[in-house]
């Protein structure tokens, strides 16, 4: 049976749980899938995912979940682990998951695959592809150790409107999880979110983005221009707002916004995954880059390898003609 | 307080990517190492804590010989002193391998608080510094933006998806996972060079009997989701050529 672990804080459902779902189908053979949806209070989660083709929902509240901590979730999750004896567990690679999974799979001391991205084979045999290296390199990885198996998928490299749909709802069933709620260190407050960003880049119809290659802050006055040019809002990967030469709120990835604009174009980008899981979903994507291995290129319909600080003014200038 | 940072040696973002002849590990003769970059925020956010604090900051790194190299530049950088489980094995060992050497040479030491990076550039399973507070049996915390000390504990500011935070308050000895941009990084200076060759790096043994938890079947280049259409030519003639295609067969202008 594979067991999967769907994501949801106050009954609000995280739309990668049907990813993972389509995933555990996908990775199935054959094999029975129950779903646990896990919380305080879990609302209409379990009977969303109950139109899942699956064999079972499964429920588990208990107070002590919410809100979210590692130790309630591992405690409650090696419980039910033992009692539903699943052969895979699988979880959404959100950072929920990275921060109670590797605790969990140390303290059953099982195998914990995360971030993979494709499924070769099937079952307990699969072969199961996640990016090494910044996503330089994409690995073939194969458990090794004692089942359950605890594999982690990446945001969206699995459709959630590929996910089978059952004929009928699947059953839903409660499942106590046995937790003790003086044992949990962490003591969170309220999420919260910094000053209201003051562009919604989702709404952008295009977006200029730059990355490291830029060099230093004074050279943004290039991505500027061109930016003007397009007609585009200016946008960054990480490192580029850690270094504060953009505020935060113009970082697109995993850690700041993700868009999906008209067209995309990555300036001097390498396209580690936190920043392409934020702009993949561009209709079309452009990639300015020294670096022909460069991972961006691996999204992008058009490409040029070559130095920005060339390439991007005289695409400035190209536009200004027309 | 007595901090530990764990640190990682990985290839250079720079670095082309050439596989060993079976293609289950990179050509290591071919590669440059630096310090994992979320790690060096780690670093500098426990040489932070000892200035108001006080105490000491340990580097811990387990891996081959070639680690030294970033021990030596995180000490000049001004921690105290370092411990380096060394062994070639270590090199492209799992996570769960690497927490498991690294808690062997800790667990002794008693520290207060341990930072890593929220994860590796090489392997990248950000599952190390989690892996390692549980076998330490202190409680962790990931993806740490803000630390504070205060009443003999932590409140610290964990990032969550989409430009949310969130407190959270727990007691001490605990592990943070550290994201990058946390801090700004300083950088080693000469006199720091020239003191860290004097501090101690305590070598230390893998225990016997890790398992790894995983094997690399293969290693190879990724797949194009999509078709790239690669533009040639100066830059003059890429740019019109570029501005033409969006134009007509895109429609994205």
């Amino acid at each position: 049976m594979i067991l999967v672990v769907a994501e949801q804080r106050e009954g609000k459902l995280n739309r990668a749980s049907w990813e993972a779902v389509a995933a555990a189908q996908q990775l199935a053979g054959g094999m029975p899938i129950k779903i646990l949806v896990l919380g305080g209070v879990t609302g209409s989660a379990s009977t969303d995912l109950a139109a899942a083709a699956v064999t079972e929902v499964l429920v588990a509240e208990h107070a002590a979940l919410e809100p979210y901590t590692p130790d309630a979730f591992v405690m409650a999750l090696q419980g039910l682990i033992e009692q539903q004896q699943p052969k895979l567990v699988v979880f959404v690679h959100s950072y929920r998951t990275r921060d109670f999974a590797p605790m969990l799979a140390a303290r059953i001391r099982k195998p914990l695959i995360t971030d993979v991205t494709g499924i070769r084979g099937t079952g307990t045999d699969a072969v199961l592809m996640r990016p090494m290296f910044q996503g330089k390199l994409s690995a073939e990885v194969k458990p090794v150790g004692e089942l359950p198996y605890l594999v982690s998928f990446q945001i969206g490299a699995f459709r959630a409107d590929a996910a089978q749909r059952g004929a009928a709802a699947a059953p839903v069933s409660r499942v106590e999880p046995k937790l003790d709620g003086s044992a949990i260190r962490q003591k969170p407050e309220a999420p919260f979110q910094e000053a209201k960003a003051a562009v919604d880049l989702s709404q952008a119809e295009r977006i200029v983005a730059v990355g490291r290659g830029i060099k230093s802050q004074e050279n943004l006055g290039i991505a500027e221009k061109l930016a003007r040019a397009l007609g585009a809002e200016l946008a960054a990967s990480r490192p580029i707002c850690d270094n504060g030469w953009l505020p935060m709120e113009r970082q697109i990835g995993s850690s700041g916004q993700t868009v999906a604009p008209k067209l995309y174009v990555a300036l001097g980008i390498s396209g580690a995954i936190q920043h392409l899981v934020g702009m993949k979903g561009a209709r079309t994507i452009v990639a300015i880059n020294k670096d022909a291995d460069a991972p961006i290129f691996e999204v992008a319909d058009y490409g040029i390898v070559g130095d920005l600080f060339e390439i991007a003014p005289a695409l400035t200038t190209e536009l200004e003609k027309q | 307080m007595k901090i530990a940072v764990c640190i990682k040696q990985v290839p250079t973002r720079e670095w082309q990517p050439r596989l060993k002849d079976d293609k289950t590990w990179i050509r290591e003769q071919d590669v440059s190492y630096e310090m994992n970059e979320p790690d060096a925020y780690a670093l500098e956010e426990a040489l932070r804590l000892r200035e108001k604090h006080g105490g000491e900051v340990v580097v811990c790194s387990a891996g081959p010989a070639r680690v030294q190299q970033v021990i030596r530049e995180a000490l000049a950088r001004g921690a105290d002193r370092a411990i380096h489980v060394e062994a070639d094995s270590l090199g492209a060992a799992d996570s769960f391998v690497i927490a498991d050497a690294l808690a062997a040479a800790m667990a002794d030491e008693k520290f207060d608080l341990v930072l890593t990076g929220l994860q590796s550039d090489d392997q990248g399973h950000a599952s190390t510094g989690v892996v390692l507070a549980e076998r330490l049996g202190i409680p962790h915390s990931t993806i740490i933006m803000d630390v504070q000390v205060q009443d003999g504990g932590l409140r610290i500011k964990r990032e969550l998806e989409g430009g949310w935070f969130q407190w959270i308050t727990m007691p001490l000895p605990a592990l943070l996972t550290i994201q990058s941009g946390i801090n700004q990084l300083r950088y080693a200076t000469l006199k720091g060079i020239m003191a860290a060759k004097k501090k101690e790096i305590r070598k230390a043994a893998v225990p016997a009997g890790l398992q790894p938890t995983q094997q690399i079947v293969a290693l190879g280049l990724p797949t194009r989701s999509k078709q790239t259409q690669m533009i040639a030519g100066s830059a003059g003639e890429a740019a019109k050529e570029l501005v033409r295609r969006l134009r007509e067969e895109a429609r994205a202008l």
